[in-house]
């Protein structure tokens, strides 16, 4: 170990870094957890039919997912209000 | 000089100015201070914030390697897209807390981080030495985008991005975080119109999508355009590993601590996925190339080949500076990252007592070495190792991962010795795959296969959880 390293005065860890935002809000953390259903079951998805404006279900199925978790994240962010 | 040649040097000595003129802007009332210098004083709005991060994360090395990953392989190339997708649901959750906690104990760095919520010096030296080696790769990278546009003017030699290297170090020594935010905005906004120019050739030259994506499929192998059974879960562990790690690179987390306040990074999880949107169109430019009939030597030049044959001189240049300028922004922010890991975390860490203008004066020096090292590597080595350090570099940010976010948690956590010990088989068991696998991200198992980051980010958490039952 480099000289000083180990001597290194730690800071002290917070007894309680984010007060009372530990709380999980369980429709929130539902419309943020839809993207990771809707993205990462692939065999959902990973077909032709029916296209889109030439584009085959694969492209414009994830395309369409980019604006609906921008959607979700935006209501998620709501509840907090 | 051709006219492209010359509106591509315009662009690029304009947005010279700017980085200059960038020290000026917002000034403090001194740039002495690593806060001001490498976080541009804590203070970016929302809308800074999200030029900035949309420049930085959105680089030159990502329009033009995704789309050259989908020429040659198709729908798996694609992957980038649900990545930088479920990428934001991530960030609204982890982002908004790791600022705040940034903020109220002064910390830069994620180094600065592991120590003050654990304690260990050995931990935050793992980060610190983590997050520098994972970012000299992805410079380097970016320079490879930066070539291929140059390649693409017809311009020979490497003085160019030499050129360019040599006065992008230099604004940002002056500047620091202020130059790549103001640049960032220019940088954006060229790329828009550069990606829309590629896109009006879809329906105005190349006979709609409909056809872009048949010569796709006749260009591609059989099947090209959607996954095979085998390539669903390595598509969809890449997508998820690459998103849990984008935002812990010291580049992104650099952009994130530098904004004002934690309500501002939840607004650009919101607003940030509009560069996704435009990322996925970018991706499709691979299938473009194919409609095209472009056959590059390099797949690397599909896009730079799009704009010199189907547009005019000007405007060929300007896209073409786009990318270039594509590629300043992301660099000019990983060297900064990279130099505030240094001065923090390991200089500081040496010599106790440093004031806070000789930790900006060190860090400014550090992300000279930094970017000077990158250039070297990529005039001297084959691009080959730049790709895969950087595959190496993603595995390893995520085995920073346990300790930054379990630091979060408002209750005990796992002791900073536990966190080190995960990080240290978590880098092993990656860097063993990556072996196994000579250097491929994604290691077969069973007629699929996943990819190797997530597979030692498993093997970490295991670690860490039976080291807290261990220990508790």
């Amino acid at each position: 170990m480099p000289p000083g390293l180990g001597e290194t005065p730690a800071a002290p860890a917070p007894a309680d870094p984010a007060p009372g935002r530990s709380r999980i809000d369980p429709l929130a953390a539902f419309y943020l957890g839809l993207p990771f259903v809707a993205l990462l079951a692939v065999p959902l998805y990973d077909r032709r039919d029916p296209t889109l404006f030439g584009f085959p279900f694969f492209y414009w199925y994830q395309l369409a997912w980019v604006p609906l978790t921008s959607g979700l994240i935006y209501l998620a962010a709501r509840r907090r209000a | 000089m051709t006219l492209a040649t010359a509106v591509f040097l315009a662009c690029l000595l304009g947005v010279s100015g700017l980085g200059f003129a960038a020290a000026r802007w917002r000034r403090p009332a001194s740039l002495d201070h690593l806060e001001e210098w490498g976080l541009g004083g804590r203070n970016f709005g929302a809308w800074i914030t999200w030029f900035l991060i949309g420049g930085d994360f959105y680089t030159a090395y990502t329009v033009i390697a995704v789309p050259a990953l989908v020429y040659a392989t198709g729908a798996f190339g694609f992957f980038a897209l649900p990545y930088a997708t479920i990428l934001y649901p991530i960030a609204y959750a982890v982002m908004p807390a790791l600022w705040r906690q940034a903020a109220e104990f002064g910390a830069v760095t994620a180094a600065d981080l592991a120590r003050i919520r654990h304690g260990h010096a050995g931990l935050e030296l793992a980060v610190a030495i983590t997050g520098i080696l994972a970012t000299m790769p992805y410079i380097a990278l970016q320079l490879v985008g930066m070539q291929a546009a140059i390649r693409a003017l017809g311009i020979a030699g490497d003085w160019p991005l030499i050129a360019a290297f040599l006065i992008l170090a230099i604004y940002t020594y002056s500047a620091g975080l202020r130059a790549p935010a103001l640049i960032a905005i220019v940088k954006d906004v060229m790329i828009w119109l550069a990606v829309a120019l590629a896109l009006s050739l879809v329906p105005l030259r190349l006979g709609g999508y409909a056809h872009v994506f048949a010569a796709a499929a006749a260009g591609l192998k059989p099947g090209g355009l959607l996954l095979k059974p085998g390539q669903m879960l390595p598509y969809a562990t890449l997508a998820l590993g690459s998103a849990l790690a984008a935002f812990f690179y010291p580049h992104t987390l650099t952009a994130v601590l530098a904004a004002r306040s934690d309500e501002t990074i939840r607004r650009n999880a919101i607003a940030l996925p509009f560069y996704s949107a435009i990322l996925g169109l970018i991706a499709l430019l691979g299938y473009v190339a194919h409609a095209a009939a472009l056959h590059p030597a390099n797949a690397n030049l599909v896009v730079p080949l799009l704009f010199t044959r189907y547009f005019s001189g000007g405007i060929a240049g300007f896209a073409l500076a786009a990318i270039a300028i594509g590629a300043l922004v992301p660099a000019a922010v990983m060297s900064i990252g990279a130099a505030n890991l240094y001065t923090r975390n390991i200089h500081a860490r040496l010599r106790p007592g440093l004031t806070p203008a000789a930790q900006a004066r060190i860090a400014r020096r550090a992300s000279l070495v930094v970017k000077l090292g990158a250039l070297m590597a990529i005039i001297l080595l084959p691009t080959r190792y730049a790709i895969d350090l950087q595959l190496l570099g993603g595995v390893a940010i995520l085995q920073t991962l346990p300790a930054l976010v379990l630091g979060l948690l408002p209750h005990a956590t796992p002791s900073g010795r536990v966190l080190l010990a995960g990080w240290a088989v978590g880098l092993a068991t990656g860097i063993g795959l990556a072996w196994a696998t000579a250097l491929s991200p994604v290691i077969p198992i069973a007629g699929t296969g996943l990819y190797i980051g997530l597979v030692a980010l498993a093997a970490n958490a295991i670690v860490v959880a039976s080291g807290r039952v261990a220990l508790a």
